[in-house]
């Protein structure tokens, strides 16, 4: 017998199974674990004040894992999507007048349906180009956005935003980042992941089984511009200040280095590079002016050294448990 | 009525004539071959046929529905499924689900359901697994299941590629060169395999071959093409004795 099929138990006990209770005491786990370390005084102010930066780093990358890792295209526009989130968000909570938990919860939303909806509008006719076409097209999008944002007098212009209440915090950053984790690995594993794979592997044998291919990914495209603009909510409101600066190419490039880093198409891939990359450059600051130039030397000596992402090495391994990685890489 | 009725089917690119006035029915439960030498427009009917190339002339009517003009997603959805001359696989992925991908159009579940995973997507997964495995065990293929389909040896990956195309439950299956590559033995166990798959799933199939002995071993019926155009007509034997076919092929 084949162990795909044994692998069939894993749909048989619906949402009470060994994977799920394992999942969730993880992640029950790591939150109690960082809660205890930050109040027993273990992580110091400089390392609290990173918790929150990982976890919508960890977003923006999962969440463009979605484009270029699964669906193969690629995307240097993903700043541009967080932009409009941060500043949706932020001009909501400014001027509404709820109770903190209302008022930031629908600020989430409306960030990550702002960002949306621009992913619909640029995606249905941007995604007909491919590859280098579609790079530039986006990148030239994320610099629009921003151009306008220095314009807009609502928005506070070059000067920023400012005033934006400082909702995040660890928890919310926490909740928010495992349900985009949840929904993002779900969402591979089920038809529509095979889908979006398949246009990844080969757009042209995935439109002759009948896959609409530009339907699907214009809806991966969407999906990830909603969660980059949930990120960019939480970045506003933790900052309490958002400048278009913020969200130059630099930003987009950034994300996509953690995504290269991590692997293409591996969600956790991305989660470890995430927290190595945010931190690295808060540890090199004692390195003073050779900071940058050392991130830079870190980061080349990475990617020589795990050329394929931390994915094959998680899978050659075989030392951590798999969670539910959707790609079986079995050599024989 | 016949299920696939093709008339005066013809493509220009620009001033070449690549197809010119074609015309062939196919009945249903057919094994129809299509033949011809190098560059005498198989494949170019084939894109016709599935809607990656829209005719300049003619029409191409499933069942008494015209689909000209259709996208290759929706023709798929017509009943029309292919393989591909040069194989087109989704290579990083399982063999699993190449042919799971396959059944996206007839076990679905929201996208909702795909977020949160909720009961509906377990019994649709457990579905599509069965259907799926059913399908890779008639091309002995269940045993290599979780192998990623790149690293399926050669005569391996042609067999998925129909297994693929029959998941998305057709009609009419289009083969572009099936043995192609394949060694004597592989060709002969591939024949049984298509004329068992016509048999179990009554379906109609029509293959592009250049390995005569699979052609005449296994077509009812065989239309030859050269430059373009309609060659010949007719039952293997007869067709395949056609003096002006033997010219074509192996010239004056």
């Amino acid at each position: 017998m084949s162990k795909a099929m044994k692998e069939n138990g894993e749909y048989k006990n619906n949402f009470v199974n060994k994977k799920n209770i394992i999942t969730a005491a993880v992640i029950i786990g790591v939150y109690i674990l960082i809660v205890v370390l930050t109040e027993g005084g273990v992580l110091n102010r400089q390392a609290k004040s990173l918790l929150v930066p990982i976890g919508i780093n960890i977003i923006l990358a999962v969440s463009l894992n979605l484009v270029t890792g699964f669906l193969g295209e690629l995307s240097l526009g993903h700043a541009g999507f967080m932009a409009i989130g941060a500043y949706t968000g932020a001009i909501f909570t400014i001027y509404a007048n709820m109770p903190e938990f209302a008022e930031f919860l629908l600020g989430i939303l409306l960030g990550g349906i702002a960002a949306a909806v621009f992913g619909f509008l640029i995606g249905v006719p941007v995604l007909r180009l491919k590859g280098d076409y579609l790079a530039i097209v986006t990148l030239g999008f994320g610099e629009i956005i921003r151009s306008i944002v220095n314009f807009m007098g609502i928005t506070g212009g070059a000067m920023g935003l400012k005033q934006i209440p400082r909702y995040s915090n660890y928890t919310w950053t926490y909740i928010i980042m495992v349900i985009t984790l949840l929904f993002i690995t779900n969402l591979v594993n089920s038809r529509y992941g095979r889908i979006i794979r398949s246009i990844r592997d080969n757009y042209i044998a995935a439109e002759s089984i009948g896959i609409k291919v530009s339907r699907y990914k214009t809806m991966a495209f969407v999906i990830a511009a909603f969660f980059a603009g949930v990120a960019g909510v939480l970045y506003g409101h933790n900052l309490s200040i958002v400048k278009p600066g913020d969200f130059d190419y630099n930003k987009s490039i950034e994300i996509l280095v953690i995504v290269v880093l991590g692997g293409m198409g591996s969600v956790k891939g991305s989660v470890i590079a995430a927290v190595i990359l945010t931190i690295l450059p808060e540890m090199l600051r004692a390195t003073d002016d050779f900071r940058m130039f050392l991130y830079a030397v870190v980061l080349i000596a990475m990617m020589l050294f795990n050329s394929s992402g931390f994915r094959t090495r998680l899978e050659e391994s075989g030392k951590l448990p798999k969670l539910s990685l959707p790609v079986k890489l079995k050599a024989k | 009525m016949a299920l696939l009725e093709v008339k005066n089917l013809g493509i220009s690119f620009g001033g070449l004539r690549a197809v010119d006035n074609v015309n062939f029915d196919i009945e249903k439960g057919q094994l129809y071959g299509l033949i011809g030498p190098n560059g005498a427009g198989k494949t170019t009917v084939f894109n016709l046929l599935t809607g990656v190339y829209r005719p300049t002339d003619g029409t191409i009517k499933l069942g008494g529905i015209d689909i000209v003009g259709k996208s290759p997603s929706e023709i798929c959805q017509a009943g029309i499924a292919r393989t591909f001359q040069n194989i087109r696989l989704f290579k990083k992925m399982s063999v699993l689900d190449n042919v799971k991908t396959a059944l996206h159009n007839q076990i679905r579940y929201s996208l909702v359901t795909g977020f949160f995973h909720l009961p509906a997507y377990f019994k649709a997964e457990r579905e599509m697994d069965e259907k799926a495995m059913e399908i890779l065990r008639v091309f002995d293929l269940d045993g290599q299941a979780d192998y990623l389909a790149s690293n399926l040896p050669y005569g391996k990956q042609r067999k998925l590629e129909i297994a693929r195309g029959l998941a998305t439950n057709p009609k009419l299956l289009l083969l572009d060169e099936p043995a192609a590559g394949m060694n004597p033995n592989e060709t002969a166990e591939l024949m049984e395999t298509i004329r068992l798959v016509r048999d179990r799933y009554q379906i109609t199939i029509l293959l592009i071959e250049h390995d005569m002995k699979l052609v005449s071993g296994i077509c009812e019926k065989i239309l030859v093409l050269n430059f373009g155009t309609e060659l010949a007509a007719g039952a293997p034997e007869e067709v395949l004795n056609n003096p002006e076919v033997i010219t074509a092929y192996l010239g004056e």
